[in-house]
């Protein structure tokens, strides 16, 4: 239980699971808390150590996720996530991936997207799902039936508020604003209007000290796309040098636009290897400028290394023998800021039978190995993903069907390969200690060539339904 | 008029129009098959380099395109350098590409959302020059995009397969449109020769030549790819009276 000072009283600010299970709860005084609950473990609330540590998860945050983000004390960090979720394969799953790293390292987290910085603020703390995902126009309906306390205002207006009535945001957001703001001051109009994203509210982003970053400012908006592509370029330009100088190579590239309406555009964009070469860099921001929406103008620009990695000179030796293997990483760094770098994989071996998991994706700049599947089997280039149930007349316990059904089709099987045994995999899940598969490899009459299998060995029920599938189709 | 003067002029105004398509003059060498009569049957004696050429599958391989991947799979495994796979449905089994003798280090997946993006990523690939081989699953291709993709191909010199597959058998009308791919092949499956024993043989495939630049129609009774991902002519083929004239040709039928 944290307890800390509010005026001149002792409150509990915050109770953990177990102290809210033995009744407490935030906001009761603290020698409350100790006369219900004998023996309880009070640690001193230490804000500006909380601040710090907000800071530094915003620092990640910046590294990991997007290029603005700042932290929301005292509990929270504001993420504006245009021109970088792509990267992480969408809103959703960014979300997702953000909460699920948070809560394995221990922080209880909850994750929202909105319209405007005051909705997500309200979802997330007081929506009833933990990862929340509203589409872009619907923020204003999603909050109409919060509580007024997630509008970000005094707690003390809060609870005069309640007195008048109030107790969702719907109540107040159709009151007409005259009266409340000559009872509540301007606060509270304001708090609204940022909430229904009809008040721009700018986020000052983080920036960590040791940053390499350059800026631009211009005397004149800027808004045309040639423009900003020329400036781009100088700005590239200046980084490369200041990366130089310290020997480093950018990993991760953050161009954050200011404009006139003191709002900001971002583009991230990341490579693979880190580069240093002001050609490439400019193109890969390039490709982003139809993502940048100038408004009435842009009037400055700020390029940053966000990741930043040693890159050393290295000797290219020229072999007479073969030419060395073409350098792909630039095209490689393109189409995941394209696509985003999840979509992006080379596929390797897994010691497995099972064909489903003998598979598994590496990074496309993945160190070569050199190892390919084992076994002289045939496979088919298409697999089905799930297998599909098929209707089959075949001899148990291990001949091949004489014909199977598929998709509503009767096919005779004209010859066939097989079984090809497959064993579960007991040490991944206790279903699977007896469970078997038995492919075979048919051909119809048409020449058609499949790869289907029945669930079980065909003589001991325990290992299978007996029921067949087709799982592949070969070439 | 005779008829070696014929077929000089032939050769003649075949090189003109050669030196007038390759505006800058890059002449890429073609990559041969390694089957006579497959080879005599393509200009310059087989799938040209810097190209765009288009496979799809007959039958209910327009739907799955099983045969005709491992068919491009084939024929990337022949080439050098690193292979860019893009795909719109992740239903292709690696391991099958490595037995048609494309490695797993040496293949890129990219998996796009849809046939546009599959488009601008093909073109990437093929503009980039360091790959050997750009293989793309799409279902439409127009005559605008075919053409974008050739010219990106002819820059850099590397083999582009556009793989066509469509989701229902009644779109696969739309491979009868044109586009500006070099060649258009179409790979049906067929009844493996029977064995001795009981089991299937190795996969036989009719790869039919629809439509070359600068040659004619044909389709050849094949084997499918090896582990080094050459084609084959079937046992019973390669050493009978038939062996010289395996391509049946189309345009003379």
């Amino acid at each position: 239980m944290l307890v800390g000072r509010d005026g001149q009283r002792r409150v509990v600010l915050a109770a953990d699971a177990a102290a809210q299970a033995a009744g407490l709860r935030a906001g009761m005084p603290a020698t409350k808390a100790q006369a219900l609950v004998p023996g309880l473990a009070i640690q001193e609330a230490d804000p500006a150590a909380d601040a710090r540590a907000l800071d530094r998860l915003a620092l990640w945050m910046l590294r990991r996720y997007a290029p603005i983000v700042a932290a929301d004390p005292p509990d929270g960090i504001v993420i504006d996530s245009t021109g970088a979720d792509h990267l992480h394969g969408g809103e959703a799953v960014m979300l997702a991936d953000m909460v699920r790293r948070l809560v394995a390292s221990g922080v209880a987290a909850r994750a929202a997207v909105a319209d405007s910085w005051g909705a997500a603020h309200a979802l997330a703390r007081f929506a009833d799902h933990t990862i929340l995902g509203i589409p872009p126009g619907s923020s204003v309906t999603a909050i109409a039936q919060l509580p007024i306390a997630a509008l970000r205002l005094p707690p003390e207006m809060v609870s005069d508020l309640r007195v008048l009535g109030f107790e969702r945001i719907a109540d107040l957001a159709a009151q007409p604003r005259a009266p409340l703001a000559l009872r509540f001051g301007p606060e509270l109009g304001r708090r609204l209007d940022q909430a229904l994203g009809r008040m721009g509210e700018p986020i000052d982003p983080i920036r960590p000290p040791e940053l390499i970053e350059v800026r631009r400012v211009f005397a004149e908006p800027i808004a045309a796309a040639e423009t900003i592509a020329r400036y781009i370029g100088k700005l590239v330009i200046a980084l490369c040098a200041a990366l130089e100088t310290s020997g480093l190579g950018a990993r991760r590239l953050d161009l954050i636009c200011h404009r006139v309406d003191s709002r900001a555009q971002a583009v991230r964009v990341g490579t693979v290897l880190p580069v240093r070469d002001a050609k490439r860099l400019t193109r890969l921001l390039c490709d982003k400028i139809e993502t940048i929406d100038p408004g009435f103008g842009i009037e400055a620009m700020t390029l940053a290394a966000i990741v930043a990695e040693p890159l050393a000179e290295k000797q290219t030796v020229t072999a007479l023998i073969e030419e060395p293997e073409p350098d792909v990483s630039g095209l490689i760094d393109t189409l995941a800021n394209r696509v985003g770098a999840r979509r992006l994989y080379r596929l390797a071996p897994v010691a497995s039978d099972v064909p489903e998991r003998s598979v598994i994706r590496i990074a496309p700049l993945a160190p070569e190995t050199g190892v390919t599947w084992k076994g002289e089997w045939p496979r088919p280039s298409r697999l089905l993903s799930p297998p599909e149930p098929i209707e089959a007349i075949a001899l148990l316990p291990d001949h091949p069907p004489v014909s199977f059904t598929w998709r509503g089709v009767r096919r005779r099987v004209r010859c066939a390969d097989g079984p090809e045994r497959v064993f579960g995999e007991w040490w991944k899940r206790d279903p699977e200690l007896i469970a078997v598969r038995d492919y075979f490899r048919v051909e119809d009459d048409a020449g058609e060539r499949y790869w289907i299998f029945r669930s079980g060995d065909g003589e001991d029920a325990a290992t299978g339904s007996h029921r067949w599938f087709l799982h592949g189709i070969f070439g | 008029m005779s008829k070696s003067t014929t077929l000089s002029a032939v050769q003649k105004l075949r090189e003109r129009i050669a030196h007038l398509e390759r505006r800058a003059g890059r002449q890429h060498a073609a990559l041969p098959f390694g089957i006579p009569g497959v080879d005599s049957r393509l200009p310059g004696g087989g799938l040209a380099r810097g190209a765009l050429h288009e496979v799809a599958g007959g039958g209910n391989g327009a739907i799955d395109g099983a045969a005709a991947a491992l068919f491009a799979a084939g024929i990337a495994a022949r080439t050098r350098g690193k292979v860019l796979w893009c795909i719109t449905r992740p239903d292709l089994f690696a391991p099958a590409l490595a037995q048609a003798g494309l490695s797993p280090d040496r293949v890129i997946y990219l998996e796009a959302g849809d046939d546009r993006t599959v488009l601008t990523c093909f073109e990437e690939g093929l503009r980039h020059g360091g790959l050997g081989a750009v293989v793309a699953e799409i279902a439409r291709l127009s005559m605008t995009a075919s053409r974008r993709l050739q010219l990106a191909a002819e820059g850099s010199g590397a083999i582009g397969l556009a793989v066509r597959r469509w989701r229902r058998q009644t779109e696969t009308v739309d491979f009868g449109q044109p586009t500006a791919a070099m060649t258009r092949w179409r790979i049906s499956v067929l009844p493996s020769r029977p064995l001795p024993v009981p089991g299937v043989g190795r996969a036989c495939w009719l790869v039919e030549l629809i439509r070359c630049r600068a040659g004619e129609s044909a389709d050849f009774e094949l084997e499918a790819c090896d582990e080094t991902g050459h084609l084959r002519l079937p046992s019973d083929l390669a050493h009978g009276p038939g062996a010289k004239e395996v391509g049946h040709c189309i345009a003379s039928a």
